[in-house]
């Protein structure tokens, strides 16, 4: 085949359909996050610790919530920190994939930019799902859990898509610590944000001035949200309207650190 | 040496090769970037034809890589067209028509050799065999490795067997071997210089003459944001490789030196007389014999004289032409040792013009 007539087939090629995804890739990444120690202790090893922990005390055991006990409630509040940690941490590697120059690199090729938003929150939700079943799993195969087994699947499923939204504090915060350790600094901010709204200890153990206080801390919003088809009552929309502040946080100082960098890429 | 080609012969110019009609491989009109108050391209028009391998040369922030961002679709003029092969370059891009090599970063470190090749492959909608790309790169030993652990050298051919994934018609290198050691530059180049054979249209940019006077058939020399020179290495080497006479005439005749066959340009500096010529034999016998003129000296102008010369603060704007084709007149695609036997380079080190 000649130059010219290879140049000929050549400019009759098609783009990839569906800007470039594959479930391929969605693998791939899912291989580096396996691979990344710090991520997987964040996501999966620390929440089981705490659930073993802090969640399945006689004391929780025996204590009634709604249709379940209080180690219900903490193994959602446990499994939530777990998901939140592993969107973060997601989030937080494609802003250092973009300091890196990877995503310049990708913007060669055919990916699109939609493409590559898919890829990415589809990982975070592999990582997710682990994160939560992981939890889930200890709590059923210590028989302390009392929930009715369609609040098994509601309350994890709200937590596994909730915690998505968590994937744009570590977008922001990925930008502010372009480093290897960001990871360290998400699970330690995490941290203290689930002890602040009551996913590590009971927000009803908490004295009156801290339940205040935790109202306005990041995670409160969302782990009363994804408690709610558990305890009942009242849905409140001060919770809704914490997630929806501090998401707001989360995605402008995102968005203002993409636009500072865009020129970079 | 042929100086920024004009309308009329660009519209002469487009493919017609063995009879087909083909679109260019670049082409781009009066292009203009500008980066807040530094304009970093100013109104470039650059043609480039299948099979041709061509060297953007010019010192740093010259406007090489804004130029060459704006080839790949990375960002977009301000004023003016790009175009690749006859589509804009993100369309380009999307069908694999087009690849990089970039300078730095741009792999991940946690994935092995072979997982970064097969993540890029399923990007493509058709892509060449991952174990083809890394042979090709010469890298099919290190293919297990972890990309973190992999010298810079190894790095830069895991870019380039990226950048073989789509069987690319134009491959774009943007300072290939910037930081690699004289051996690693030396075999990275023996694989881009095998891959060009093959009819491959490169483009890259460099700012070590001797690569771009090694490896390529055109030089395209740029400075702040404008193209100054273009022709091929022989006519860079022509123009570079002319020699200063000194001599001493005092109260010599301007004009009659001028007049002397072969003679570029006369400096007349008090009692000394610099005479730049191509052919520095045939004026200093005219000077001795018809002329007062002696102490004659006779030294070689470099390569790297004529660079700077063309790219530095004094230089304005795009240059006279000295009489010479350009590569548009000739077949297109020529061998580069066809025009520029190697070694002869009167400026053979590298030139960091920073």
């Amino acid at each position: 085949m000649t130059a010219q007539s290879a140049l000929a087939a050549a400019l009759e090629r098609k783009p990839p359909p569906a800007g470039g995804f594959s479930p391929a890739i969605v693998r791939l990444e899912v291989r580096r996050l396996l691979r990344n120690r710090r991520t997987m202790v964040l996501a999966l090893v620390l929440p089981v610790l705490f659930f073993w922990g802090f969640g399945l005390n006689s004391s929780y055991v025996h204590e009634r919530v709604g249709h379940g006990n209080l180690s219900a409630v903490e193994m959602i509040s446990i499994a939530l920190y777990g998901a939140v940690s592993a969107t973060a941490t997601c989030g937080a590697m494609v802003s250092i994939e973009r300091t890196a120059g990877w995503s310049r690199q990708l913007r060669v090729t055919p990916l699109s930019p939609a493409a590559y938003v898919v890829i990415k929150m589809l990982t975070s939700l592999v990582l997710a799902a682990g994160a939560v079943a992981a939890v889930y799993l200890v709590g059923a195969v210590t028989h302390k859990v009392s929930m009715p087994a369609d609040l098994w699947v509601i309350t994890g499923l709200c937590v596994w898509i909730g915690s998505l939204l968590f994937a744009a504090f570590g977008l922001f915060t990925g930008y502010l610590l372009p480093s290897e350790n960001v990871t360290q600094v998400i699970g330690l901010v995490l941290t203290l944000c689930a002890f602040a709204g009551g996913l590590l200890i009971p927000f009803s153990q908490f004295s009156p001035d801290l339940q205040t206080f935790a109202r306005f801390t990041p995670l409160y919003g969302l782990s009363q949200l994804v408690h709610y088809p558990l305890v009942g009552g009242t849905l409140q929309w001060g919770w809704i309207l914490n997630l929806a502040v501090w998401l707001a946080i989360f995605v402008v100082g995102a968005v203002w650190s993409l636009r500072r960098d865009t020129a970079r890429v | 040496m042929q100086l920024a080609r004009d309308d009329a012969e660009r519209a002469a110019r487009p493919g017609h090769q063995d009879g087909a009609v083909l679109p260019l491989a670049v082409d781009l009109r009066g292009v203009r970037k500008s980066f807040g108050s530094v304009q970093a391209v100013r109104g470039v028009a650059l043609t480039v034809g299948s099979g041709e391998v061509m060297a953007f040369l010019g010192p740093n922030g010259a406007g090489k890589t804004s130029t060459i961002d704006m080839i790949l679709g990375l960002s977009r003029p301000d004023a003016g067209a790009v175009e690749v092969y006859g589509m804009a370059p993100r369309q380009a891009v999307r069908k694999g028509l087009v690849s990089a090599v970039m300078q730095t970063g741009g792999l991940l470190k946690d994935l092995t050799v072979a997982e970064t090749v097969e993540y890029t492959a399923r990007l493509f909608a058709v892509s060449r065999p991952a174990a083809e790309v890394l042979e090709r790169a010469g890298i099919t030993a290190i293919a297990d490795r972890s990309v973190g652990k992999c010298s810079g050298g190894e790095q830069q051919r895991l870019r380039f067997a990226m950048a073989l994934i789509p069987d690319p018609q134009l491959l774009i290198l943007d300072e290939p071997t910037q930081g690699m050691d004289v051996e690693g530059r030396r075999s990275f180049w023996t694989a881009i210089r095998e891959d060009a054979a093959l009819g491959r249209t490169i483009i890259f940019a460099t700012h070590y003459l001797e690569e771009a006077d090694a490896y390529a058939d055109r030089i395209v020399l740029i400075a702040k944001g404008q193209i100054v020179a273009d022709g091929t290495a022989a006519e860079v080497k022509d123009l570079a490789s002319g020699r200063t006479i000194r001599a001493t005439w005092p109260g010599a005749d301007e004009a009659a030196l001028r007049a002397i066959p072969g003679v570029d340009s006369v400096e007349v500096r008090g009692d000394t007389v610099l005479i730049h010529s191509g052919d520095t034999d045939a004026v200093a016998r005219q000077l001795l014999t018809q002329t007062p003129a002696h102490d004659l000296e006779i030294t070689s102008r470099g390569l790297e004289d004529a660079f700077i010369a063309l790219t530095s603060d004094g230089a304005t704007g795009p240059a006279a032409s000295d009489g010479a084709t350009g590569p548009a007149d000739g077949p297109v695609g020529e061998s580069p040792a066809s025009q520029s036997p190697a070694g002869e380079s009167p400026a053979s080190e590298s030139l960091a013009a920073t």
